[in-house]
């Protein structure tokens, strides 16, 4: 099953259920859809099975409240002639028959209630089953959360092929994924709306997802779960590409950093393994073997600086590496300080990390 | 001696002449008063004094935290702000959340029933008048702690659940989680202490004849939810001791610690092993609100009495079996989460049978519209919206799309402000009467309701898109190329209206207590016993007390209500009856005014927030608490009598 395919589906068996009743409604909450971060906006089996069964549960609830509705503002016009504080009336006579014909409505009321209840628990029951685990090869992620980034090291048999980047994780589309998911300190949760729904990372509790995504394309992803000062600042990004587009990149992924050719390269290589950079950093084929902060090896191949923060270009990566608590107050990465030259010659250097 | 023989010896004696009921109303006005001054004040026991303080002090920490979610809304109106900082915002959010919950939410409730569950049963104070001070000092102290916390700059950071390890030792560095975990017990010991008086006051005191199926729903709402908070709040008070022990350098254990073998997910489990039944301990005293309002505004009692009252009792059954719900997103076999959400879609049941019950009401009746039932309204626009929105997140599918974003933000605020907030202020305006004597402004009250109702959809309604788009919760900014801007700048403005609202309803209060129209005694011609008493109601509240006929009293027996007569007006003495028929059991003296209850509250206030600094305030604290204890129960101040002898009951109208 291709992409087109399901989403088609999705499409004409929602309109042939909502079209009639609640078109108003539902155009206010599709004008906003539709961006690279709406859960109603599925790339993938998963996200579409939610997306199916939200949309079955909006109709039925819309539908129930609707009613509900009516019989309160229907109370108001019909029941309101007495609005004035002219005097209260005294108490009702309440007949004894005309209580059990109001308490056998209410009886059925709630056994319609009760029959939409079960029917919706199966729809939920019977989705739930559909998103299984993927058994079908997948590709294996160790997906690790830390404040306020991510890591993700792509699994091989073959150790020589393992490999990490963070923050930004290439896939191919149409193979199924697994993400083995671990936290290095408090609480994460991984989420990717348009992908999959949410699963926490939690130390101490190993936890896994998988799924699949067949429309290659970048979708945005967050934190969902509060992990302290920079929660808003933990953005995650899937790339998901054509499997022959997806293998040149990981064969990239896999190289170390090129020798520096120029001189201010070769300068910024050095301020690199010698300041601060190499305290925290890892870059493959450089001195820098630290483990505390992300992999950078390729770090200038990424569309964002610091998990999401800023887009990857040369003016926000000499602010970043100035000082990264202006844009992301809080980040475990300290203020440094740099001379012109050396800055030029360190973005020099990073330019290369590709 | 059985009840039954008690019983046969109640006997109907003359009505008191016009001069014996003047002479008894000056003997009790002497015995229930209590000492002018501020001493007097601080160690009043009367039950009305003290609800009304809980009442009044929620509703300051309710504009408090209302202040803190104007300023969440200023930080988030747009993209990449930063009024706040996340420092602040997680302090502010935390605060707001915590606030809204331990000090509004659960102590307003209480306070409303602290009042108005003694009138409503015909008894002259709640069982336990000391323990009820006391725990209103206690209560007291926890709300100063966490609102001293936040001016301090201590205010706790990580989130109202406080999950560990953000909140532990290792990640939430300084004081600020203990300041949370303290107020949290703080509150709790009076939640515990107010529940166990409601309990013991409607098994116990109510008047002869109140059996149980002429419990008024409010007086059953408010027992049921008593009982959930004594099996619900241990479980909060002990996982917040466990982390605030895992967090203590002096004690340091690793309860939640999974490098020592700890485990988090057990916080969560216990957490919101008292999580979710808080939200219907929440609900259901609103539902007694939307029970207490409609008789009186649709002229009519309830539909289906015992449906609504069994409604209520299966939903806190059902509620403590969902709070895995909260919890979908943590590895938990699938067969596990079926079964929670089996169980949360089964809770809208119940709560379906109160609306039809209560829809039912306002068409069989003869409505009329003035705002307490403008405020009924808007509960049920809102609030089975919220409901609605609960039965798509009991689906695990969809909670693991919209859990933690704004969705859920959306989802219980149109829950808790539906069935909580709402009918509050529909009862503020109704029971203001009772309180002043006076009626509240009609027309402000209709823009309170119109400001407010329009403000609540503006502010939480957009919400439901931001979390669908993607919008998580507890992000103190988002980026421009989000798209979520102009429908948080929606939002943002909606709170102004809300702040509106609010500001509406304090003028109207401060406005009416002075010039309001006079309402007399029962200006709603209203169906429960409340209305019996004067406005304000006198410290003795009933002169005789009243014997119960029916359902609603005040509709039935007007020209001859039999009442008490029995009581000896020189003692502030009440009478118990049996649990399940109300029959006449015993004569019982309530103890005297006192201050040992201030002197706990303080002592217990005083140790709660000493403990945050180090473990030795505590060896202090106890022992201070044992001396007030002895204080407390020094033999000279407590009452002597407890007698078995079933006091006469007069047949003449009072």
């Amino acid at each position: 099953m291709n992409g087109q395919n399901y989403n088609a589906r999705r499409r004409s068996t929602f309109l042939a259920i909502t079209k009639p009743a609640v078109l108003p409604a539902v155009g206010i909450i599709l004008a906003g859809c539709g961006r690279a971060h709406s859960a109603l906006s599925p790339v993938s089996p998963e996200a579409a099975d939610i997306a199916r069964i939200w949309w079955i549960f909006f109709v039925v609830c819309a539908a129930v409240y609707i009613v509900v509705a009516l019989l309160v503002v229907g109370a108001r016009w019909c029941r309101g002639n007495s609005n004035s504080t002219a005097g209260i009336p005294p108490p009702l006579k309440v007949e004894a028959s005309q209580e059990l014909r109001t308490e056998r409505i209410v009886l059925w009321a709630t056994v319609v209630t009760a029959l939409i209840l079960v029917s919706l628990l199966g729809a939920d029951l019977w989705v739930q089953r559909g998103i299984s685990p993927r058994n079908d090869d997948p590709l294996a992620i160790r997906l690790t959360g830390h404040q306020w980034w991510w890591s993700a090291e792509y699994q091989d048999p073959n150790p020589s092929r393992v490999f990490e980047t963070a923050n930004e994780i290439h896939i191919p589309a149409g193979r199924s994924i697994r993400l083995i998911l671990e936290s290095n300190d408090v609480i994460h949760s991984f989420w990717i709306p348009q992908i999959h729904g949410k699963k926490d990372l939690i130390p101490g509790h190993p936890a896994e997802i998988s799924f699949r995504v067949d429309k290659p394309g970048k979708y945005d992803g967050f934190c969902a779960e509060f992990c302290g000062y920079q929660h808003a600042h933990m953005g995650l990004i899937v790339v998901a590409e054509e499997p022959a587009k997806f293998e040149q990149w990981a064969q990239a992924q896999r190289t170390e950093a090129p020798p520096s050719l120029t001189d201010s390269q070769k300068r910024g290589r050095e301020i690199f393994e010698h300041a601060s950079c190499s305290l925290c950093h890892t870059a493959n084929g450089t001195m820098a073997r630290s483990r505390v902060g992300p992999i950078l090896t390729h770090v200038a191949s990424r569309s964002m600086i610091g998990a999401g923060v800023l887009p990857n270009t040369r003016e926000n990566l000499a602010a970043w590496l100035v000082d990264p608590q202006i844009a992301k107050p809080g980040a475990m990465m300290p203020p440094n300080e740099l001379s012109k030259a050396d800055l030029n010659a360190l973005l020099d250097f990073m330019e290369t990390l590709k | 001696m059985t009840t039954h023989e008690n019983s046969a010896k109640a006997r109907l004696v003359d009505a008191p002449t016009p001069e014996q009921r003047e002479e008894h109303r000056k003997k009790l006005m002497r015995t229930w008063s209590r000492a002018p001054g501020l001493l007097g004040w601080l160690c009043t026991t009367n039950h009305k004094e003290i609800a009304l303080r809980y009442i009044v002090t929620a509703f300051v920490f309710f504009l408090l935290a209302g202040i803190l979610a104007l300023l969440m809304r200023l930080q988030l109106s747009r993209p990449d702000l930063h009024v706040l900082g996340p420092d602040l915002y997680n302090q502010v959010f935390t605060t707001h959340g915590t606030a809204m919950m331990f000090l509004f939410a659960v102590p307003i409730m209480e306070g409303l029933a602290l009042y108005f569950v003694p009138l409503m049963i015909g008894s002259r104070n709640v069982a336990f008048p000391r323990l009820n001070a006391a725990g209103y000092y206690i209560f007291l102290s926890g709300g100063l702690i966490l609102f001293a916390g936040l001016i301090l700059n201590v205010g706790p950071d990580a989130g109202w659940f406080a999950y560990p390890p953000l909140s532990g030792p290792e990640y939430g560095v300084g004081k600020r989680v203990d300041v949370w975990s303290q107020m949290i017990t703080a509150t709790e010991i009076s939640a515990l202490i107010a529940s166990v008086e409601i309990v013991v006051t409607v098994f116990k005191q109510r008047a002869p004849g109140m059996s149980v199926d002429r419990i008024p729903i409010f007086v059953w709402s408010m027992l049921i939810t008593a009982f959930m908070t004594i099996f619900a709040m241990p479980a909060v008070m002990l996982v917040t001791t466990m982390l605030a022990l895992d967090r203590m350098p002096h004690v340091a254990t690793h309860f939640f610690n999974p490098a020592e073998g700890g485990d988090v997910l057990l916080y969560q489990h216990l957490f919101w092993f008292f999580g979710h039944p808080e939200v219907y301990i929440i609900f259901i005293p609103g539902t007694g609100l939307i029970s207490a309002l409609l008789p009186a505004f649709c002229r009519r009692p309830v539909v289906g009495h015992t449906a609504v009252v069994l409604a209520q009792v299966a939903t806190a059954f059902i509620g403590f079996g969902l709070w895995v719900h909260h919890m979908f997103a943590t590895p938990i076999p699938e067969l596990g989460r079926s079964f929670f959400t089996a169980a949360s879609m089964i809770i809208a049941v119940p709560t379906g049978v109160q609306v039809f019950c209560w829809l039912a009401t306002i068409w069989t009746g003869r409505p009329q519209w003035r705002p307490p039932l403008l405020f009924v309204m808007g509960f049920f626009i809102i609030f089975v919206l919220g409901g609605l929105t609960g039965v798509m997140l009991a689906s695990v599918p969809i909670d693991l799309q919209v859990h933690d974003t704004f969705f859920v933000v959306a989802h219980f605020h149109y829950v808790l402000i539906g069935s909580a907030v709402f009918p509050l202020f529909g009862a503020l305006h109704y029971w203001f009467p009772k309180w002043t004597g006076r009626l509240m402004n009609e027309t402000i009250g209709r823009w309170t309701f119109w400001l407010f109702f329009i403000g609540f959809n503006l502010t939480f309604f957009p919400m439901h898109i931001l979390g669908l788009e993607g919008m998580p919760r507890r992000v103190y900014t988002y980026a421009e190329r989000t798209g979520w801007g102009s429908l948080n700048l929606v939002a943002s403005l909606g709170a102004l209206f809300m702040a509106a609202g609010a500001l509406a309803f304090i003028y109207n209060v401060m406005r009416s207590r002075r010039c309001g129209e006079k309402a007399g005694d029962d200006p709603w011609f209203a169906d429960t016993l409340e209305w019996w008493t004067s406005s304000p109601p006198a410290p003795y509240a009933f002169l005789y007390p009243p014997v119960v006929g029916s359902l609603s009293p005040l509709w039935t027996d007007q020209n001859s209500q039999p009442v008490v007569v029995g009581l000896d007006a020189k003692k502030r003495e009440i009478l118990t009856t049996t649990i399940l028929e109300a029959l006449p059991d015993h004569k019982h003296e309530m103890p005297s005014d006192s201050i040992w209850p201030l002197l706990l509250g303080l002592v217990v206030g005083g140790t709660m927030s000493s403990i945050i600094f180090h473990p030795l305030p505590f060896v202090i604290g106890v022992g201070l608490v044992l001396l007030v204890l002895f204080g407390w129960f020094w033999r000279g101040g407590e009452p002597q009598v407890l007698e078995r002898r079933s006091p006469e009951i007069e047949a003449e109208a009072a």
